[in-house]
């Protein structure tokens, strides 16, 4: 297969961006028929890299080659037109369109010029999903059908517009187990079908189990392209990362004590009438961290949200320490004692446009010292900010920079520090490490296991099963709403946590 | 106060002072081109306002109403909310203190004004605060809900007028008594009887309210909060809705006090409407030239107070028909609101900055 | 005056009324689906009922006669084209705040026309009495059916135009690839740009309809009702205009439904005093109607907002 010429060759891409080198001479052969992983920490480069590929940045230096002819791909248009397609990390589907019209927008079926001719449209659609056996329904709205569903017609629109080189962007990330091997199955049948594919991925997993090929990039130049067959995860990890990581936290054996968290029967409808919570029962003790395990959606941001107040339940109660804060306001919760991470740490977890002073005192600003008869007291508020920002090595040029322009790592570590602070009996950590770099994400764990070894109950929230795994003292798996069992960390393993997460329910008992 | 000095950097006042300068070439240019003299108009317009004691007195009768409706504005623009409703906000503080001026009787000179003023004010806050209400409680688009209410103020305004303040056979009310009054009778004496009235002394020191409140208070921590991040506020454990209603009522509040303010300090009566008066839409103008900030819009109130009534003496003067000014006006914020425009004129400036200091 | 008559006369009016609206609300709708927000349609307004009062009477100045009405039509449509030009580049190529910049359009439309009216009108507020409007045309046959002959076909040829319009736009909207693209555009830009749809460019088409027919409805309150333009010829028409887009659900066929009842709203006030239930609304209330309706309707549909989903967000498709 080397001897052909590559469908697509990036030679010495270079992508500059105000005050960082995105990509740095970045060489990569696509052939024909093969799937090749592109690996990468967050922030690595690959987004940019394959935003390159699909016309959306121009590169600075270098060039592109698509089956042995130079080709400038400016547009998304041009790119369409050389027979690349991207399935985006983030669907790009109109949500009130059926998933006919989301296929053939910009390429629509017309008659006499101007009319949209909606049958020969989902006519063809359905031939494509047969071809490929992608089982979509042409009629329905977006709106409707599941994101495994949606996944799909991303994949059709690629197909339908005539890609024969597909770039995949982390997709797996909002896919359930099954989804997950429904997806591999339909990328080998794309192959198979003379199609290749580009993978963007940070999970060694996924390409130990399907890639080719696997090219390393890191901060901005690839360190290695390896033959998949050839390699291991701990080698791909360690190109990734740059040293030798073990992906395993320090932690000594935990030491559980008093209940601080218990949940009986919590329920929750959504707006729709349907259960998001299904009389969820778990407890966290002081001393331990409980993981919850679960793909997304099964009802991990409703529990946080009932938890910490911010949204009502119908049914259930919640006890800290004894006491019901059940639908009780979110400062409430706050003052009896819980601290919170918030998966989103730009949505709820930062005001951006707030100096790292403001946001420093989020929670607090209305308490002594630093709010005196009404008034603010800034020095009070500026003392607080520096001392954390100093313990917890935030990198901020100043107490006055506006949270915004910090990266996320730092973001987040001033959200833990603010958290822990706060001397919590109960932290609740949703997916802390998410977009972070794995030093980031070290910092992170070790400071859970910290807040743990000083006797604080500490719930974590996480899609990732290795967090899950490493971090936790006992793990509950959350599905449809429910706790449908607990295990031991060092007593499971993926497949089991995969099965019990996709509903198979095995252990009888709630957490 | 480094604060201050902070959000008057070169920067940041550069894009306003620019946005003016090009307004009022927009204004020149079409002055130009129907045949009028640019610069004759423009001083015309200038030594109106400051050619006498009468006409400057007016000019800050003028600007007083502006103060008002653009701190409203800018007052909910930084709790994250466009009161575009200022103008129907006026329009019911205004029917509100005429109607306490001509109904209430017997009170003390002082105290008759103050419960004027205190109805135009509440009357005003009410109504923003209805538009507050629906924007927290049902999650109603505060922008097309004030412009519905702005004209249900005015049609409401002349409902009140029409059928309980009416002067017999006139287009207007009673003339409210004279305890309510809030004009300065002195002063206006020295300004050769302009309508000076307290109104204004009101205005600046509700500025000042407005500076402190915003930042220096634990309330305007959450106002601001709420403004920049609703989802952030809720989980710091803020009441967000209460907060939103709030803001919303102080901005009416502040709208509502410049329409008493025009009552009782100058016309003393309310006309029937024929339509909409404009001090509202002007707020917005005036809030957007101040940079939403209390200070920067006592600037701004001015400049436009002035261009507004000096474009009275710019047609005696010079023949130009005075809706050239809400040309310029509309012009300035198109600018503002465009600042790439701006941006982009002010390139060349920025490039040779940059050789400087490379050199 | 029998009752048939009447009636049939309201519902004339009714239409005449209207027209206005119908033309201004689907022109909001052609902006709003493109995902720019319009509140600068009552200056577009006041543009076109401009254009249309100057450029008719220079026409009848000209010898023109009954062409002249239909040269205002023409002006106008330049005219809201061009005014609308300045919201396009304001709020989509410079993404300005499409509110602020709806608003800027309104404060130009009442300082420029005023302006260039004193200009050529020799300092008057308003312009000449234009001796040639718009004339009515009778549908044969169909106008002698009693009442809705001359309710409905008795009219001005822009009320048919305005009919006919909705029935084009909702068959643009809903049946034509353009449709599909400038709903998504207002829907989801990077969606319809990663499929190499031109987001800015759709969106200047949606504003620049937006303005020919805002322009329109405009001229034909000069063309019909007033047969002058003032400063007061346009004063909240704009505003009903997107009341009734909204009211109706930005669908072309909704939006039509609302603007007819608001000129019934207008329009029963002149029949005020002949039916005994109306005689005791203030008259202040009935013009109060379209807008403390909106307010409901808004409150009312809560949660199942059918506005575009990207509505009032300019489109930057991002640096990094």
């Amino acid at each position: 297969m080397d001897a052909a010429t590559p469908v697509v060759e990036l030679k010495q891409i270079t992508k500059r961006f105000p005050g960082i080198v995105a990509n740095d001479s970045i060489s990569l052969k696509l052939h024909k028929g093969e799937i090749h992983a592109l690996l990468g920490e967050n922030g690595a480069g690959k987004s940019t890299l394959m935003n390159i590929v699909f016309g959306l940045y121009q590169p600075d230096e270098g060039s592109i080659e698509v089956n042995g002819t130079p080709v400038t791909i400016d547009s998304p248009n041009k790119a369409i037109e050389l027979g690349i397609g991207m399935v985006h990390q983030h669907f790009k589907l109109v949500q009130p369109f059926t998933v006919t019209e989301n296929i053939v927008l910009g390429m629509e079926p017309k008659k006499m010029g101007v009319h949209l001719d909606y049958k020969t449209s989902v006519a063809k659609i359905k031939k494509l999903s047969d071809q490929y056996g992608l089982k979509v329904n042409p009629n329905a709205k977006i709106q409707d059908i599941s994101v495994g569903m949606q996944q799909r017609v991303e994949i059709l629109k690629t197909l339908y517009r005539g890609a024969d080189i597909l770039i995949f962007d982390e997709p797996t990330a909002v896919l359930t187990p099954q989804e997950i091997s429904e997806l591999m199955g339909i990328m080998k049948r794309l192959v198979e079908e003379g199609k290749s594919i580009i993978l963007i991925t940070h999970k060694l997993k996924e390409i130990m189990q399907i890639s080719d090929t696997v090219t390393i990039i890191r901060r901005g130049k690839v360190i290695d392209t390896l033959k998949t067959e050839e390699t291991n995860p701990n080698e791909l990890a360690e190109k990734m990362v740059g040293r030798s990581v073990s992906f395993k936290v320090d932690k000594k054996p935990a030491t559980p004590k008093e209940t601080v968290l218990e949940v009986k029967g919590l329920t929750s409808k959504n707006k729709d009438g349907i259960a998001v919570l299904n009389s969820l029962n778990l407890k966290v003790r002081a001393g331990e961290i409980l993981g919850i395990a679960g793909v997304d959606g099964n009802g991990q941001s409703e529990l946080i949200e009932a938890l910490t107040g911010l949204s009502h339940v119908e049914n259930g109660i919640i006890e800290l320490n004894g006491k019901d804060i059940t639908n009780k306001s979110p400062r409430h919760i706050t003052e009896s004692g819980v601290s919170h991470i918030p998966e989103d740490r730009h949505k709820h977890g930062l005001v951006l446009d707030f100096s790292m002073s403001e946001n420093m005192v989020l929670e607090t600003y209305y308490q002594a010292p630093y709010n005196r008869g009404g008034f603010l007291n800034k020095s009070a508020i500026d003392k607080q900010a520096t001392r954390l920002i100093e313990q917890f090595d935030v990198r901020t040029p100043s107490i006055e920079t506006k949270a915004r322009s910090l990266s996320g790592g730092n973001q987040q570590k001033a959200i833990i520090a603010r958290e822990i602070d706060k001397n919590p009996d109960l932290l609740i950590a949703a997916q802390p490490t998410r977009g972070l770099d794995v030093g980031a994400i070290e910092f992170v764990q070790k400071q859970l296991v910290a807040q743990r070894d000083q006797g604080k109950a500490v719930l974590l929230i996480s899609f990732e099963l290795d967090e899950i795994i490493n971090v936790s003292d006992r793990i509950a798996v959350i599905y449809e709403g429910q706790i449908v069992g607990e295990v031991l960390p060092e007593e499971t393993n993926d497949q089991e946590l995969g099965l019990m997460m996709a509903g198979s329910k095995i252990a009888g008992g709630t957490a | 106060m480094s604060k201050v000095f902070k959000i008057f950097s070169v920067n940041s006042l550069l894009v306003p002072l620019v946005a003016i300068v090009l307004g009022l070439i927009v204004g020149a240019i079409i002055m130009l081109i129907g045949g009028y003299d640019p610069l004759l108009a423009y001083s015309s317009l200038f030594s109106t306002v400051f050619g006498n004691v009468y006409d400057f007195g007016e000019a800050i009768r003028e600007i007083t109403p502006l103060i008002m409706t653009g701190l409203a504005v800018a007052f909910a623009f930084r709790a994250g909310l466009f009161n575009i409703g200022a103008e129907g906000q006026y329009i019911m503080g205004m029917t509100a203190a005429t109607a306490v001026g001509i109904k209430l009787t017997g009170l003390p000179i002082v105290v008759h004004a103050l419960v004027a003023i205190i109805a135009g004010g509440l009357a005003g806050g009410i109504w923003a605060g209805i538009t507050g209400y629906l924007k927290a409680k049902r999650g109603v688009n505060e922008v097309i809900i004030s412009i519905m209410l702005n004209w249900t103020a005015l049609y409401l305004g002349n409902y009140i007028v029409n059928n309980f303040l009416l002067q017999k056979g006139q287009q207007k009310s009673e003339e409210i008594k004279d305890t309510a009054s809030i004009s300065i009778g002195w002063l206006s004496e020295a300004f050769d009887n302009a309508r000076m009235h307290w109104g204004t002394v009101i205005a600046i020191l509700a500025a000042v309210f407005f500076f402190i409140y915003m930042w220096k208070s634990k309330q305007g921590y959450e106002l601001r909060a709420v403004g920049h991040n609703g989802d952030a506020a809720k989980y710091a454990g803020m009441n967000v809705k209460k907060n939103i209603v709030k803001a919303m009522f102080i901005s009416g509040v502040f709208a509502g006090l410049g329409g008493a303010f025009q009552v009782l300090g100058v016309f003393h009566y309310q006309a029937v409407f024929t339509g909409s008066p404009g001090i509202g839409f002007d707020g917005i103008a005036v809030a957007l030239i101040g940079m939403n900030h209390p200070f920067g819009i006592l600037l701004s109130a001015s400049l436009f107070g002035i261009l507004t009534y000096g474009s009275a003496g710019m047609s005696f003067g010079a023949d130009v028909p005075p809706e050239i000014i809400r040309i310029v006006i509309g012009s300035i914020i198109f600018f503002i609101a465009a600042q790439g425009i701006v941006r982009w004129v002010l390139k060349p400036l920025y490039l040779k900055r940059k050789k400087e200091k490379v050199l | 005056m029998d009752w048939m008559t009447t009636i049939g006369q309201l519902i004339n009016t009714t239409l005449v009324f209207s027209t206005a609206l119908i033309f201004a609300a689907i022109g909001g709708i052609f902006s709003e689906r493109s995902g720019v927000t319009n509140i600068g349609i009552e200056g577009l307004m006041t543009f076109g009922a401009f254009a249309a009062g100057v450029a008719s009477f220079y026409a009848e100045d000209a010898g023109m006669g009954a062409a002249s009405p239909y040269i205002g039509l023409l002006a106008a449509l330049v005219m809201g084209i061009i005014a609308s030009l300045i919201h396009a580049v304001a709020s989509i190529t410079f993404k300005a705040d499409q509110v602020i910049s709806g608003v800027v359009i309104n404060f130009l439309a009442a300082g420029s026309t005023l302006y260039m009216v004193k200009l050529l009108f020799d300092g008057a507020g308003e312009t000449t009495l234009l001796k040639e409007g718009l004339t009515k045309w009778p549908v044969p046959l169909l106008s002698k059916i009693p009442i809705i002959g001359e309710g409905i076909f008795n009219n001005y040829p822009t009320t048919y135009l305005a009919i006919i319009l909705v029935l084009v736009a909702f068959y643009v909207l809903y049946k034509t690839s353009f449709g599909l693209r400038l709903r998504a555009v207002g829907e989801h830009p990077s969606a319809a740009d990663t499929v190499g749809i031109k987001v800015l460019r759709m969106r200047y088409i949606g504003v620049i309809l937006s303005g020919a027919l805002a322009a329109l409805g405009g001229a034909t309150i000069t063309l019909t009702t007033t047969n002058t333009f003032s400063h007061n010829t346009i004063s909240g028409q704009g505003f009903i205009a997107i009341a009734a887009m909204i009211f109706g659900k930005w669908n072309p066929l909704g939006a039509f439904g609302a603007a007819v009842f608001f000129g019934f709203s207008q329009a029963i006030g002149n029949y005020f005093q002949l039916f005994a239930w109306s005689k005791d609304i203030p008259q202040e209330f009935i013009y109060m109607l379209p807008y403390v309706l909106t307010v409901v309707v808004l409150v009312a549909a809560v949660g199942k907002s059918s506005a575009p989903a990207a509505l009032g967000e300019p489109y930057d498709p991002g640096k990094r």
